[in-house]
């Protein structure tokens, strides 16, 4: 390699460096900071300012979705450790139903979430529906215990 | 010189390169539209239902192939930038600057499809989320590369100075490749992996996988037919250029 390309190539590599470190700097300080939700316990806990608007993720509870009048919808969010009651108006997307994730944004009134938009999470699992009722059949046949996966239904 | 160096100077040379491309790019084209439609009836014919999102969930036959191309266009591009800023290779600038156009429009695809699909299923057209708003920045960075390589008159300086934007830019590649595990984000982790099983049935993988060769060959030829007709523009004055021009055939 001639002289020439040798210090082209050692400035290109610091370079690429320089810009690598200052990346991943950053996405180290943003992985603290960015929190696109929060958790109900995290609300519980008080991690949350007062009156900010936020999200908040977690599954939706069975037997907790309650319709009312047009479309008021309430519904119990969960994360295993603490429950928060959100209530909204709106179309609900298509993924939306119990023990499904969720993710809604609005803020906190009255010691329940006040939801201005409400998002369905989906999982990274892609199942035929016959195969999914026949692994259900089986599980329900055996009395095997609903796996993660499953409980993301 | 060994034989790889050897490979490298001949294929690197524009007469052979021009040859080559312009024998291979028919080949390329018709094997991806084959493969590509083969996919395609499989994707939406063949494979059964999603048990949950039904028949919504087949845009992935479109989607996940185009945003693996958006990563993949960008690495390819980012590599031979490399090789155009150090070793000053002139095909290598070329290649750079053909797969910019191509890599942008499959990143357009996969934030458009991305979209058609989020307001049925999340309730939404567009959120901040790290995943999107990755995806969004490698279209910004792929329109950055081509406008800065419009924008200055002299072409190899034009390419010099966008290759230098596009190697930078690589850093954004893993950031959108692994949004998904470092951050809290609405869109789902990665279906299809390298280590360890995938999380989707075999019957809507085959299909997957047959699209993403397709698209793959389909990035191959059009880059070569685009960087075919930019290094004739820009050898314009030479003799094999000019022999090809009047039609006297290939140059030896």
């Amino acid at each position: 390699m001639t002289p020439t390309r040798k210090r082209r190539l050692m400035l290109v590599g610091l370079i690429l460096l320089a810009v690598g470190t200052a990346t991943a700097l950053t996405v180290l300080a943003l992985q603290q900071n960015m929190t696109y939700l929060y958790t109900p316990s995290e609300i519980i806990a008080g991690k949350v300012p007062a009156g900010a608007r936020f999200r908040i993720g977690g599954m939706v509870k069975e037997h907790s979705v309650e319709r009312g009048q047009s479309l008021t919808v309430g519904f119990v969010v969960t994360d295993g450790d603490g429950d928060m009651r959100v209530e909204y108006e709106g179309i609900l997307p298509d993924l939306f139903r119990e023990k499904q994730s969720v993710i809604a944004t609005g803020e906190m009134h009255d010691g329940h979430f006040v939801a201005t938009e409400v998002l369905a999470k989906h999982d990274e699992n892609y199942v035929p529906r016959d195969v999914a009722e026949a692994m259900q059949k089986a599980h329900r046949k055996h009395s095997v215990p609903e796996t993660a996966d499953q409980q993301a239904q | 010189m060994n034989t790889l160096t050897l490979w490298f100077h001949k294929f690197g040379s524009p007469p052979v390169f021009h040859r080559i491309a312009v024998r291979l790019a028919p080949w390329l084209f018709g094997f991806a539209v084959i493969c590509g439609l083969a996919a395609l009836y499989g994707g939406l014919v063949v494979a059964p239902a999603d048990y949950q999102q039904s028949d919504a969930y087949r845009i992935i036959f479109i989607h996940v192939p185009c945003a693996w191309m958006s990563l993949f266009a960008y690495f390819f591009m980012a590599a031979n930038a490399f090789i155009a800023l150090v070793w000053r290779i002139k095909i290598s600038e070329i290649l750079a600057m053909a797969s910019a156009p191509v890599g942008a429009v499959f990143t357009a695809i996969t934030l458009i499809t991305g979209s058609i699909w989020g307001k049925p299923m999340w309730g939404t057209w567009w959120t901040w989320d790290a995943r999107l708003t990755s995806e969004l920045v490698l279209l910004f960075l792929y329109l950055g590369v081509i406008g800065l390589y419009n924008a200055i008159e002299d072409r190899r300086q034009a390419a010099r100075a966008a290759a230098f934007l596009a190697l930078v830019g690589i850093v954004n590649v893993p950031i959108v490749h692994f949004s998904v595990n470092w951050w809290n984000t609405l869109h789902q982790g990665s279906t299809v992996r390298l280590l360890g099983p995938s999380r989707i049935d075999e019957s809507m993988l085959w299909p997957l996988l047959l699209m993403a060769l397709a698209t793959h060959v389909w990035f191959f030829a059009s880059v070569l037919v685009r960087a075919r007709v930019s290094l004739v523009e820009l050898e314009g004055g030479k003799e094999w250029a000019r022999e090809i021009a009047l039609g006297k055939g290939e140059p030896a």
